[in-house]
């Protein structure tokens, strides 16, 4: 009788345990029932070029997803993200092209820009207790005033060794390929995944999450660790902002309006709490995965217009953090 | 004088004072006001005008950031308003037919209010963070107003729908007319009946209003009603002006705009009190702010960089923390006392944070101390 209660205490709280796993398991199913649907539409959907395009269409956004993952973890919020990747295109292409600067000091400064950006954000948040929301606003409005300035116009990237980073494909087999982006955007996922789960402080980022004072009160680097949350998320900006212009070989300082949302949205979707604390790396690469399937589901479809985007991710959002709201109802 | 500085209003008045007289520096054209066909004419009336639509929605804002939340989706739901009230308009074979405006205003300001009340009802309903709950219809938004324009820009021809973002009433223009009537009724409402005192209680501590028997669940639905509706005003003013509807761009970075007026206002982000008149002059602020940059020779897009100064250094101003260290460190090393909030740039002081996050703190604290 005891060996059965103490049984059916443990498979509780491995049920319990694993339940910070059902957000991710079901956008995993969404992802899964949406190729379902693709290929019930279109056999050519089911291709492996397609799943790969979807990666090399949203490299960028993949890694300004894993810095905003960074951010909202903590339970804070990076608006800016958008901004700092419309500047960095800009500054790219404008000192490479006008400047004649050689590309891989520009990608490196570039870098630099965005995130000491960030650390002046998180120095602001933490030092000021300033909420983060609004700190990030003046970020953004900052960083796309910034782009403004340097030109208003599209300027072409015609470096040859950039051009050459942009057009390069990988072959993986004698049909499929991938983009260098592709392969810069997988190393900054696993890179974050190791951050995240094996260092001191990726364990700080989330206890953070958990509850800011009691890890205060455990003695943990508060400060330090919330400042460097906006650090990598500007510097994931930056870095987007860099593929991006590889992406399109141009720069333009209306790019990204409106991206930290689609950010945000792809985060929240890959089952990261907005609460902050609880929340997978490789989560948000399923989220952006979703958003990206939803988007060649519509090209596919052909006769829908691309808005249905939007209503699409907005729903897809809804019953995300609808999800979340029951699953943390029953956790309390 | 620091019963003068002291005043709620002293500083959005001052920053308001201080941008229009710059513009004097080049010149006295810029006050200048004459009476034209028996219109008031004039920089001064161009800025009433062009700020009213951002004036009512900071109004709705206003009471939003008063209960510790933020709308973000004003600047879809003006897109939404604008694109159903120019559809409907642009079906009628005779535009200038009033039953057809007034119904266009009635389709547009009723479906802004159901939205309004989806909002409200995620956020008091569904216990979502207002972040998120309005982002939703953020990013939807948008889509839904493209679907409804059909990714066009909607042209409408009606005259009587041109006066509400264009037209004159006893030579003032319309739209600033209606900011003056909507803040007057708003102002009755909520500072002549407890509504005000209850939308600042639920902001400053939720679950205590709840247990003093403040209904905040249907106050916090309220508000975002309130919202909705204002921002469905707003796209009218806005469609109107132009006579077009364009689902892309109308209301752009409209919430954020709003956001900026009653931060400058001096309503703090955190909840509690509020001030609508402080929002009314937040939002001409802005609206100086980038007819003086038009009227520089510089890039007009640049007005982001200043948009950003300002928003900081309100901020900054706004926090008791910046102003504990900074103004401490100004009055000497040697310490003194900490400077009162009394002496602080802005008044009054905004909330100390959130009063339950900090109640729940310190008893956390003495728990682990008990343990």
């Amino acid at each position: 009788m005891t060996t059965l209660t103490l049984a059916g205490d443990r498979l509780r709280r491995t049920v319990a345990n694993q339940q910070r796993y059902v957000p991710v398991l079901a956008t995993l199913a969404v992802v899964a029932l949406m190729f379902a649907f693709g290929y019930s539409r279109n056999e050519a959907f089911l291709s492996g070029q397609v799943y790969l395009n979807v990666f090399i269409d949203n490299a960028f956004l993949l890694v300004i997803a894993v810095g905003m993952t960074f951010v909202l973890l903590t339970g804070g919020i990076d608006l800016s993200v958008g901004s700092v990747m419309a500047l960095s295109t800009m500054l790219t292409a404008s000192l490479v092209e006008q400047r004649g600067w050689p590309s891989p000091l520009v990608v490196l400064l570039v870098l630099a820009v965005g995130t000491l950006g960030g650390l002046g954000m998180g120095a602001i948040i933490h030092y000021f207790d300033i909420q983060p929301f609004i700190v990030t606003l003046a970020g953004m409005f900052l960083a796309r005033g910034l782009a403004h300035v340097i030109s208003t116009d599209t300027i072409k990237v015609t470096d040859p060794t950039l051009t050459r980073l942009g057009d390069q494909r990988i072959p993986l087999s004698s049909e499929l390929k991938i983009s260098i982006s592709v392969v810069i955007a997988l190393v900054v996922v696993a890179v974050a995944f190791w951050v995240l789960h094996y260092t001191r402080f990726g364990r700080n980022v989330y206890a953070i999450g958990g509850s800011e004072q009691s890890a205060m009160l455990m003695g943990l680097p508060v400060a330090k660790t919330k400042i460097w949350v906006y650090g990598v998320s500007g510097f994931c900006a930056a870095l987007g902002g860099v593929l991006f212009t590889l992406y399109t070989l141009s720069g333009y300082s209306l790019n990204g309006v409106g991206l930290e949302l689609e950010a945000i949205a792809a985060v929240v979707i890959g089952g990261t709490l907005l609460t902050g604390g609880s929340g997978f790396v490789l989560g948000t690469v399923l989220g952006v995965m979703a958003t990206g399937v939803i988007q060649t589901l519509i090209n596919f479809e052909g006769n829908l217009n691309s808005w249905w985007t939007r209503i699409a991710v907005g729903v897809l959002l809804l019953a995300f953090i609808l999800l979340q709201r029951v699953l943390s109802a029953r956790k309390t | 004088m620091t019963a003068l500085t002291r005043h709620r209003l002293f500083w959005p008045v001052a920053m308001l004072a201080a941008l229009l007289l710059s513009n004097l520096l080049r010149g006295p054209g810029f006050f200048a006001i004459r009476i034209q066909d028996g219109h008031l004419y004039g920089s001064l009336i161009d800025i009433l005008a062009n700020a009213a639509p951002i004036m009512i929605i900071s109004l709705g804002m206003t009471l939003v950031i008063a209960t510790g939340g933020i709308d973000l989706s004003v600047g879809s739901l003006v897109a939404i308003s604008g694109a159903l009230a120019c559809l409907h308009i642009s079906r009628q074979p005779d535009q200038n037919a009033m039953v057809v405006v007034v119904t266009a205003i009635a389709i547009a300001i009723g479906v802004s209010v159901v939205l309004g009340l989806w909002n409200g009802v995620l956020v008091a309903g569904a216990g979502i963070q207002p972040i998120i709950a309005t982002l939703i219809l953020m990013v939807a938004g948008r889509g839904v107003a493209q679907l409804i324009t059909g990714g066009q820009i909607i042209n409408v021809t009606s005259t009587p729908y041109k006066v509400i973002g264009s037209g004159f009433i006893a030579t003032l223009p319309f739209a600033f007319v209606l900011v003056a009537a909507i803040y007057a009724l708003a102002s009755v409402i909520i500072r002549r009946s407890a509504l005000g005192m209850l939308v600042e209680a639920v902001g400053g501590n939720p679950e205590a209003s709840r247990l003093v028997g403040i209904r905040s669940k249907t106050l916090l639905i309220g508000v975002y009603v309130v919202s909705g509706l204002c921002a469905g005003v707003a796209g009218l003013i806005v469609s109107s002006d132009v006579l077009s509807a364009d689902g892309n761009n109308a209301g752009l970075w409209f919430e954020l705009d709003a956001i900026l007026a009653v931060v400058i206002g001096g309503t703090a982000l955190t909840g509690g009190r509020f001030s609508l008149a402080g929002t009314l002059i937040g939002a001409l602020v802005i609206q100086t702010l980038t007819t003086t940059i038009y009227s520089m020779q510089v890039t007009p897009q640049t007005i982001l960089v200043y948009k950003a100064v300002v928003v900081l250094m309100v901020c900054l101003l706004q926090s008791p923390t910046f102003r504990a260290k900074v103004f401490r460190r100004w009055r000497g090393p040697g310490g003194g006392p900490p400077p009162a909030p009394t002496g602080a740039p802005i008044s009054p002081a905004p909330q100390p944070a959130d009063r339950s996050e900090v109640a729940a703190r310190t008893a956390t604290v003495s728990k682990e101390q008990a343990a």
